[in-house]
């Protein structure tokens, strides 16, 4: 029969390896059997609280526990949002806005945390939730009535307004996502994921479901070591996580400060990357260290599922080229639509458009953003399809490989993360003492440069922006300026502040 | 020292770096400043920090990590 649900990768691995470590944070393991008992359990819990076809929020510090939750919103019939305690309580309350979720599930520290929201709804410790009885014919009847166009979880990415958009996706996309991804990278039982991804990113669906599907083993790596780079290569080595899928910055950090020197990763045997440019100067060193190594460019947009191209690294790279994205994974196509929506020719730039069950449904609560990305294929007027409209430029190279090009419009791509420059703006522009603000990139230097007109100082600045945004949200230099650049149509010139800034670094 | 101070406050103007001395156990230091601080000493002091000498105890304070400089200096 055919999968239709994400749990079922739990259900048919539970009674193989019951006793094996699921996930683990170092410090605190969790077994298949135990997630599989205290999923149960919270969606008995959940589900006798009325909740059903909803967001539920999981509020949590990255932990096992927190995965685990995940799956306990499935077991009720719901979907999940991971929420982390690190994100910027501005966020936080936009996210809450936009949901109006009814049950949130939290740690002790995250329940403290929630009296700062304007939240009137259900908190719930995941002790109390675990310690419920499981109704098998509850659980069952749910999953009778549930479908795999359903959504699975909700997670949040940066908005041009200054509002976050929530992409919706179901067990289908994910299932189609595992499925390829598992095959390309010939995950299996004794895979030991090292995640360095947050979990309220898409980014960790490459760890948390493969582990289901092959009753492999996930360690979160805690965060801290990714400044320490060779205390982090000897926790790889601890654990013997032999597959990492990281954003390039991490690797970058390891390769650059000659950790390699002191020690080397043992066990590593799969590397993939992605969501940035991987400098080859970079990318040789881990060549070189791991020379038997697989390594794997990724590419891909939450709304695409996690991600939706793929190169496996086959030949030397010289430091001016760039490693291609390669192409789509099975099931899934790429069109590459130039400005008058037709397919671009061989070599020249288009837009990355996605067509294909990776697709997610769309923007939760947000119709206009939804029918701006989500759009009828302009190449199909015979029936109703959608595609999703990336925003990114790439063109086929000479050997019909995918090369990324740059995004389209302002959107970012910074330490791993997509920014849309706007929304530093907008948040900036909403502090007294700006009057107008302005974000540029240096793409060289890959710095975010904050421009504003007002009376507020630099150090205010930054500290006003540190409460609103994430961490990796906020400009890496500041300066005051006299006046706003404008063009003729009165519109700030970027252009010209970019000029500015570049002469000055010159 | 100062060019040292210098450096940090540019990253992290709102933190008092001549007192702080738990900006990796507060987590006011993160990944991203550790790579910047790392090259900006580079530059100023000519001093690369070798991969064993970026552990938490090195850079929980402007001091200490000015008394790494020195002691790489030293060791020139």
């Amino acid at each position: 029969m055919q999968q239709t649900n994400v749990l079922e990768y739990l259900e048919q691995t539970v009674p193989q390896v019951p006793d094996k470590v699921a996930y683990s944070d170092g410090t605190d393991d969790i077994t298949f059997r135990q997630v599989y008992q205290d999923a149960r359990a919270m969606g008995t819990f959940l589900s006798r609280r009325g909740l059903y076809r909803e967001p539920v929020v999981v509020f949590m510090s990255r932990h096992p526990r927190m995965i685990v939750s995940f799956y306990g919103v499935v077991y009720a019939g719901c979907y999940y949002v991971p929420i982390d305690e690190e994100m910027p309580k501005h966020r936080v309350s936009l996210i809450f806005q936009n949901l109006k979720p009814r049950a949130v599930i939290c740690d002790e520290k995250t329940k403290a945390m929630l009296g700062e929201f304007d939240y009137q709804g259900d908190a719930f410790l995941y002790e109390e939730m675990a310690g419920t009885p499981v109704e098998e014919e509850r659980l069952l009847d749910i999953r009778r009535k549930a479908l795999d166009v359903d959504p699975l979880y909700i997670v949040f990415t940066s908005g041009s307004t200054g509002v976050p958009k929530g992409v919706v996706a179901c067990h289908r996309s994910v299932i189609d996502y595992i499925e390829n991804l598992s095959d390309v990278l010939e995950f299996n039982r004794d895979t030991v994921f090292g995640n360095q991804t947050p979990l309220y990113f898409d980014a960790c669906l490459k760890e948390l479901y493969p582990t289901l599907k092959f009753g492999a083993t996930a360690y979160l790596i805690p965060k801290s070591l990714f400044m320490f780079p060779v205390k982090l290569v000897e926790y790889l080595n601890q654990y013997k996580i032999n597959t990492i899928c990281w954003v390039v910055s991490a690797l970058t950090m390891v390769s650059a400060f000659k950790a390699f020197d002191k020690v080397k990763p043992e066990y590593l045997h799969t590397v993939a990357f992605g969501s940035e440019v991987f400098p080859i100067k970079q990318f040789n060193i881990w060549r070189e260290t791991l020379p038997h190594a697989k390594f794997t460019n990724l590419y891909g947009p939450t709304e695409g599922t996690g991600m939706c191209c793929y190169y496996k690294v086959d030949r030397e790279f010289a430091l001016d080229e760039t490693i291609p994205i390669g192409g789509p994974f099975r099931n899934t196509e790429i069109l590459l639509l130039d400005e008058h929506d037709q397919p671009a020719k061989p070599g020249e730039p288009g837009e990355i458009c996605i067509r294909g069950t990776s697709v997610t449904l769309g923007y939760y609560h947000n119709p206009e953003k939804t029918r701006e990305a989500f759009v009828q294929n302009p190449l199909n007027d015979a029936y109703p399809e959608i595609i999703y409209r990336t925003g990114d430029l790439a063109r086929l190279n000479e050997r019909g490989e995918l090369c990324f090009i740059s995004r389209k419009d302002y959107q970012i791509k910074h330490m791993g993360h997509r920014i849309e420059l706007g929304e530093i703006e907008v948040v900036a522009n909403m502090m007294d003492g700006i009057k107008s603000a302005c974000c540029i990139f240096d793409d060289d230097k890959k710095k975010i440069v904050l421009y504003y007109v007002g009376e507020a100082s630099p150090a205010e600045t930054v500290k006003y922006l540190k409460d609103k945004l994430p961490r990796y949200m906020i400009p890496n230099a500041v300066e005051v300026l006299d006046a706003m650049p404008l063009t003729p149509n009165s519109k700030i010139d970027r252009v010209l502040l970019k000029q500015k800034y570049q002469n000055k670094e010159k | 020292m100062e060019a040292l101070l210098d450096i940090l406050k540019e990253l992290h103007p709102e933190v008092d770096f001549e007192t702080c001395d738990t900006l990796i156990d507060d987590k006011i230091l993160d990944s991203f400043d550790i790579i910047s601080i790392i090259t900006s000493i580079n530059s100023e002091y000519d001093v690369a920090i070798p991969a064993e000498e970026i552990i938490p105890e090195n850079f929980n304070s402007a001091e200490a990590l000015y008394d790494l400089i020195e002691r790489l200096q030293d060791e020139d």
